[in-house]
């Protein structure tokens, strides 16, 4: 067995390890040096990068992988832990690392002056390694753990500026929220160890039964892990937070929530991917009951999203709630999707929402980095006390106007392609939800057009006449975000063909994901 | 019937901490209805791996003339109830010294008055 | 290999990008045939106000938070609503979690 052979198997727990371990080296690490600290944090990142792009070359051409702590093979009773990657989490894995990266490299010119600085990269690397974690695990408990690592660690990081009292108000509501959904995810684990006596996601998808238990499972996992995502009505905590961190690390917390809407993909399509079918009451087949609740929830995140965001006048809330908007889209693609299982356009449709995690990562998070950018040259929040910075900020405001028309779907960014997709097979279920839909998608460019107005438009004001263009590794950071939603928006194909369309097809081929487990034993 | 009586606790303990949770001002009661949500959970965690008469599933110390492995009860639970309980603890941690940061900054432990951040 | 199929319909962006530079040079031609010979520093490239007298620009901005002062006014039922229920309080963050779950938890007894 080769070096790289034995690199790729051991994989998926190096992708955890890393992070993991370097977040425990880091305080000793910064001792050495402030720049020491700052290129290990990035280095770490981009080992953990590589061991992503590893396993992702190879699960993309030979199907999922399985790990399995302590032991060599599958044997019975089979209580160990096991991490399953197939293409789907290889998706959410690069999608977290990549915004990792780029949110250190923000950081670096973002927090320079701060102190604290050693903690805040071990925590930053703790929630990394849980959403990692959450996305690669295959065993329904450890996914719990990750999720409570995440809570903590997010909860830390919204906490950084402790010594503003509204930072503490929005890290207190986070972690209220947060946890009590965790504590009913794990109630939800038991009534499945209850019933099945596994913990293996696979395992439990090939036991399920569809027992009203079952169905009571399903609604607290949806529910819990939905307010982690932040669908509507549950959402309230997320301008709250988003507000009121640090921009450079809501790209850390946003991808520590995108791994929740993964959870309820994997419950979804994997966990009950067997028993969507059944036939139940009135001869409603359960997936339509299923997808019109999380459609319905998804419309509600739109509308509240966007009709919230046209009032705001703090910039990072404002995004917060562009971000409820958008996950809303992601809601409604899966929900369309899980609707009209089986046929060609629930197909186009979860391409679409897949396609538009990336595409909202890639957007909102360029958007919090041109925010954080205008809070680091002015100091100021609020968009009334902010005019003109188009002046001295031209760089920025690029970057703002790729980032607010991307958000917003206009042509030819990358928003546009995957709610193109969104749109043309929402349609197919019902035309009013495709109206719903384009019209949030006007609002959120009259929302963005107001920003651009109020903030770099208009005369320069007297106490900003000094204000200067961020600096060099903000730039940077904005630039790479920037550069990406430009190439997918003109040459949608290279990652949808790539990534996409494969994390679909392991979604939607659940029957793979089971006997890479069941059939083994 | 009176083995259903665990289960009835279980549910009765989430919706008084969710009560709690809901309808008491005061920041602490908060964190200690979430801790009894949380109790409430592990017991349920606990309940579900008890055997009648069973001992502890210590597997070189098994008193004399135990049937292996009926007679032991779960471990599995037991292990999960113990993680639980140590994220519990850190959870628990965090909540309270953010409480008492919040109790500085604000001057007040009303969850009612805490909402500089709304709308 | 450009081309987005979405099975009703198709995407290309990289069409849309050249119909777009096409359209640009046909109005840039167009507006070459416009008049040249308006005269500076006269009434005509003055800004019109309706007859009102133009002021300094930092007395014309308008700040963000009334630039959609018509659609907030003309919304104003659907406003107060949400922002009644935003009210900032934690226990209402996990009441409207505790309402979401029961109402599903009735849609799952029911079905």
């Amino acid at each position: 067995m080769t070096f790289l052979e034995t690199l790729l198997q051991q994989s998926p727990v190096l992708i955890i390890a890393t992070p993991l371990l370097s977040a425990f080296l880091m305080p000793l690490v910064s001792r050495i040096h402030a720049k020491v600290r700052d290129v290990f944090a990035l280095v770490v990142l981009g080992v953990t990068s590589c061991f992503v792009g590893l396993l992702a070359s190879d699960v993309l051409s030979h199907g999922p992988r399985i790990y399995i702590f302590g032991a060599q093979n599958l044997s019975f009773p089979l209580v160990r832990i096991l991490f399953e990657v197939d293409s789907m989490g290889v998706f959410m894995a690069i999608i977290t690392v990549m915004l990792a990266s780029i949110a250190v490299v923000y950081s670096w010119s973002f927090l320079h002056q701060q102190d604290g600085l050693d903690k805040y990269y071990t925590l930053l690397l703790l929630v990394v390694t849980s959403a990692l974690g959450m996305e690669l695990t295959g065993d329904i408990f450890n996914f719990f753990v990750f999720l409570e690592i995440s809570c903590i660690a997010s909860c830390a990081l919204i906490a950084f500026w402790v010594d503003e009292g509204e930072a503490l108000e929005a890290a207190f509501k986070y972690i209220v929220v947060s946890s009590i959904g965790a504590l009913f995810v794990l109630f939800a684990i038991g009534i499945f160890y209850a019933q099945y006596n596994a913990l293996n996601i696979a395992t439990l998808a090939h036991l399920l039964q569809f027992t009203f238990l079952d169905k009571i499972v399903l609604a607290i996992l949806l529910v819990s892990l939905g307010m982690k995502a932040g669908l509507a009505p549950m959402h309230m905590w997320m301008p709250d937070s988003y507000g009121r961190a640090p921009p450079s690390i809501i790209l850390i917390i946003m991808s520590a929530t995108l791994a929740s809407v993964y959870g309820i993909l994997r419950v979804m399509f994997t966990l009950y991917g067997n028993v969507l079918t059944t036939s139940l009451r009135f001869s409603l087949p359960a997936h339509v009951i299923i997808g019109w609740i999380l459609i319905a929830l998804a419309i509600v995140s739109i509308l509240i999203g966007v009709i919230m965001a046209l009032v705001q006048t703090d910039l990072l809330r404002l995004i917060g709630y562009a971000g409820v908007a958008e996950i809303g889209y992601m809601f409604l693609a899966i929900g369309t999707s899980i609707v009209a299982l089986g046929t060609s356009y629930a197909t186009v449709a979860l391409h679409g929402g897949l396609f538009h995690i990336l595409n909202d990562a890639l957007d909102i998070g360029l958007l919090f980095l041109v925010a954080g950018a205008i809070y680091y040259v002015t100091k100021k929040r609020s968009l009334d006390d902010i005019s003109g910075l188009a002046r001295s900020m031209k760089f920025t405001t690029v970057f703002f106007i790729i980032g607010a028309l991307a958000v917003a779907g206009m042509p030819p960014l990358n928003g546009f392609t995957s709610k193109f997709l969104i749109y043309e097979s929402v349609y197919q279920v019902n035309p009013i939800l495709s109206i719903i839909a384009l019209l949030g998608s006007i609002l959120l460019l009259a929302i963005f057009i107001k920003v651009l107005y109020a903030a770099f438009l208009g005369p320069e004001l007297p106490e900003l006449k000094d204000v200067k263009e961020a600096p060099r590794s903000m730039l940077l950071a904005m630039g790479f975000l920037a550069v990406f939603a430009v190439v997918i928006g003109l040459f949608p194909n290279l990652v949808l063909d790539t990534l996409v369309k494969p994390a679909a097809t392991a979604l939607l081929d659940h029957a793979q994901y089971i006997s890479m487990v069941v059939g083994g034993l | 019937m009176i083995e259903y009586i665990p289960f009835i606790a279980v549910v009765a303990m989430i919706i008084i901490g969710l009560y709690t949770v809901v309808f008491r001002r005061n920041l602490i009661k908060i964190v200690i209805g979430i801790s009894i949500i949380e109790s409430g959970v592990n017991l349920f965690l606990i309940i579900l791996g008890y055997r009648d008469g069973g001992v502890a599933p210590i597997f070189t110390s098994l008193p004399p003339g135990t049937s292996f492995p009926e007679g032991m009860v779960l471990p599995v639970p037991q292990a999960l109830t113990l993680t639980s309980i140590v994220i519990g603890v850190a959870v628990l941690a965090l909540m309270l010294s953010l409480v008492m940061h919040i109790y500085r900054k604000y001057g007040t432990l009303d969850v009612q008055k805490i909402r500089r951040l709304k709308e | 290999m450009f081309s987005l199929e979405s099975g009703s319909g198709f995407w290309n962006p990289v069409l849309w990008v050249l119909v777009v530079f096409v359209l640009f040079l046909l109005f840039y031609g167009i507006r070459g045939f416009g008049r040249s010979t308006y005269k500076k520093g006269t009434e005509q490239t003055k800004v019109f106000l309706s007859g009102n007298k133009e002021t300094s620009a930092e007395e014309m901005h308008v700040k963000a938070s009334n630039l959609y002062w018509g659609f907030t006014t003309s919304m104003k039922s659907l406003y107060s609503v949400l922002r009644k229920m935003h009210t900032g309080n934690t226990s209402d963050y996990i009441l409207w979690f505790v309402l979401v779950l029961a109402v599903l938890f009735l849609i799952m007894g029911v079905m």
